[in-house]
């Protein structure tokens, strides 16, 4: 590692007020902060700071979602293999989805991060590690099948409309990643939902279910609660597996990076929602048949709760607000799937929906909590002797 | 003389990307380049004639009832042109439908004739309308570009992107054809304009 602190101190005068390359020099301090603790130290106010800092956290994050993103890679090989009849072992398998998963990858981190550096420069501020997390969620909630330059424009959508405009890392009102499959949704719905975009290198002619889809189609179910929780079912290449998820969600919340107040919320309002719907639904609607766990398991709704929806930056930020955006979030995935026939996955309409309210929810909390005191304060003066 | 007056509309202080005027029409008629084009012909012509009548009239008015006063000149000057829509376009007519008639509640229209035509000469006037009416649909036509030509791969309903280009994997932008596309095109025009003309962003 020695030789990558020299390299670095070798080149530094280069970046550096009159040297050759110093408009770049935005750059360089951001991938040196990328790989070192950086030596600065704070000038005045508060001299002790948290050594969680947001490049601890965005790493934590990313540690979390490999689960899921190994076993998506794996998975684009099975559904492949299961679709074209081919036999393989499991490494054949990996490696094929990993050949495919790579480009996706790539390209999100390629346009992300190359619109952040052009933006820090532009405005002389530093390259921050904001883009790290949402770099990788992008592929992970986009079918294998994408066509890469569509992911690359919806990435540079998301991060110029989504988050440079706002000012930037920690200013988005929407997550960038939601944002980003949103806009490919409502773009290129073709190549987003349907039963063909699933699968890689599907044979013409033939199509595949996801378990959503079944769901609203009314179909015999072809994807039992067993497969669909270790995740062997067709999907975006990150969401399929619920336990790799919760293998995720759980380093996040040892870690205490992601909320589980959120996350619990999340599942409640699923559970009650679908549960619900099922009681109310008339037997002819297809979601009256669909079970609470079945739901919970299929499509986004766990990825989502875990790694989209505890985005500390978009979502609810008071205790209390927490619990009543995250119950709306799962309220409102399950009540879209279900009611809403145009659109068979309802966990980025309702997350994003809910990133757009939290901070009238936030408002709305903290106001309650001036009122109480307020109150309090009133009636403690007036028991005061006069 | 009067330059700035027909002008000043159609770069700094466009109704649109100033004043956040007339935005609701902006949104739901600028899809195709076809209806855009008629919408802010049709505009033009309200806001200037309004402009005009109002402004011989303005010593006339009483001021209490000038509201109604201008209602019932600019509605019936919606109701001319919307009669000529249907006689000389109508399939144009067809496409912008209720749109036609809601001219009148286009906030550029009252905004100009209440702001300017009640306190100016005819001629003025009647320049401050042009402008105002043509800086209307230059907006319209530059988002009306991007939507049809991103959305629909035309523009005035020629095919203009190659077929080769599908071939090779090229699509067109769903998102264009809805109405939101619109307003995020707006609001990156706004975001452009605000770039080039500082003394615009409030503080």
């Amino acid at each position: 590692m020695k030789f990558l602190r020299s390299f670095l101190d070798k080149h530094r005068p280069a970046f550096e007020k009159g040297g050759r390359l110093q408009s770049l020099h935005s750059l360089f301090a951001g991938i040196e902060a990328f790989l070192y603790v950086p030596d600065r130290v704070t000038r005045s106010g508060c001299a002790i700071r948290d050594a969680v800092d947001l490049k601890r956290t965005m790493s934590v994050v990313v540690v979390a979602l490999l689960p899921a993103l190994l076993f998506g890679m794996y998975n684009v090989g099975y559904q492949h293999h299961l679709a074209t009849g081919g036999g393989g072992d499991f490494w054949s398998m990996f490696l094929h989805g990993f050949a495919r998963v790579l480009p996706l990858i790539i390209v999100s981190y390629a346009v992300g991060l190359g619109i952040e550096f052009a933006a820090a420069q532009l405005r002389g501020h530093e390259i921050n590690e904001g883009f790290l997390v949402t770099g990788l969620l992008i592929p992970m909630v986009m079918p294998v099948t994408a066509p890469l330059w569509m992911v690359g424009l919806s990435t540079a959508f998301a991060v110029i409309i989504g988050k440079e405009i706002f000012g930037g890392t920690g200013m988005n009102i929407w997550n960038p990643a939601l944002l980003a499959r949103a806009f490919f949704f409502f773009s290129y719905p073709s190549r987003m939902s349907g039963d063909k975009v699933w699968v890689d290198g599907l044979p013409d002619g033939m199509s595949v279910a996801t378990p959503l889809a079944e769901a609203s189609q009314g179909e015999a179910f072809a994807h039992d609660l067993g497969t669909m929780f270790w995740g062997l079912v067709p999907g975006s290449v990150g969401e399929t597996s619920a336990f790799c998820i919760l293998l995720g969600a759980a380093l996040l919340l040892v870690t205490g990076v992601g909320s589980w107040k959120i996350m619990t919320a999340v599942a409640i309002g699923g559970a009650g929602m679908a549960l619900l719907l099922q009681q109310a639904l008339p037997e002819t609607n297809p979601y009256s048949q669909v079970t609470v766990a079945r739901h919970l398991l299929s499509g986004g709704f766990a990825f989502g709760a875990i790694f989209m929806a505890t985005d500390p930056v978009t979502a609810a930020q008071t205790s209390a607000g927490k619990w009543v955006y995250g119950l709306l979030v799962g309220v409102m995935a399950i009540l879209i799937r279900a009611l809403n026939p145009g659109y068979p996955e309802g966990m980025m309409l309702a997350i994003l929906l809910m990133n757009t309210f939290a901070p009238l929810i936030d408002w709305c909390v903290v106001q309650q909590n001036i009122r109480r005191r307020m109150k309090r304060g009133v009636s403690h003066v007036n028991r005061q002797p006069t | 003389m009067k330059i700035p007056l027909l002008l000043g509309p159609l770069s700094k202080n466009n109704p649109i990307l100033a004043q956040i005027l007339g935005i609701c029409s902006a949104l739901a008629v600028t899809a195709k380049m076809e209806p855009a084009l008629v919408m802010g012909v049709s505009v033009t012509a309200v806001t200037a004639l309004a402009s005009l009548i109002l402004s011989a009239l303005r010593d006339a008015i009483p001021n209490r009832v000038r509201i109604i006063v201008q209602l019932v000149v600019v509605s019936a000057l919606v109701i001319i042109i919307d009669q000529l829509l249907k006689a000389f376009a109508y399939d144009a007519s067809k496409q912008l439908s209720v749109f036609v008639g809601l001219i009148i509640t286009n906030c550029i229209i009252m905004g100009r004739v209440e702001a300017f035509a009640l306190a100016n000469k005819p001629w003025p006037s009647l320049l401050d309308g042009v402008g105002n009416g043509l800086g209307y649909a230059i907006i319209l036509l530059l988002v009306a570009f991007f939507r049809e030509l991103l959305g629909s791969g035309a523009l005035f309903g020629a095919r203009v992107i190659p077929e080769a280009l599908y071939e090779r994997g090229y699509a067109n932008n769903g998102l264009m054809i809805l109405p939101p596309a619109a307003l995020i095109l707006v609001g990156v025009i706004i975001w452009i304009h605000r770039a080039r003309n500082k003394e615009l962003i409030e503080s």
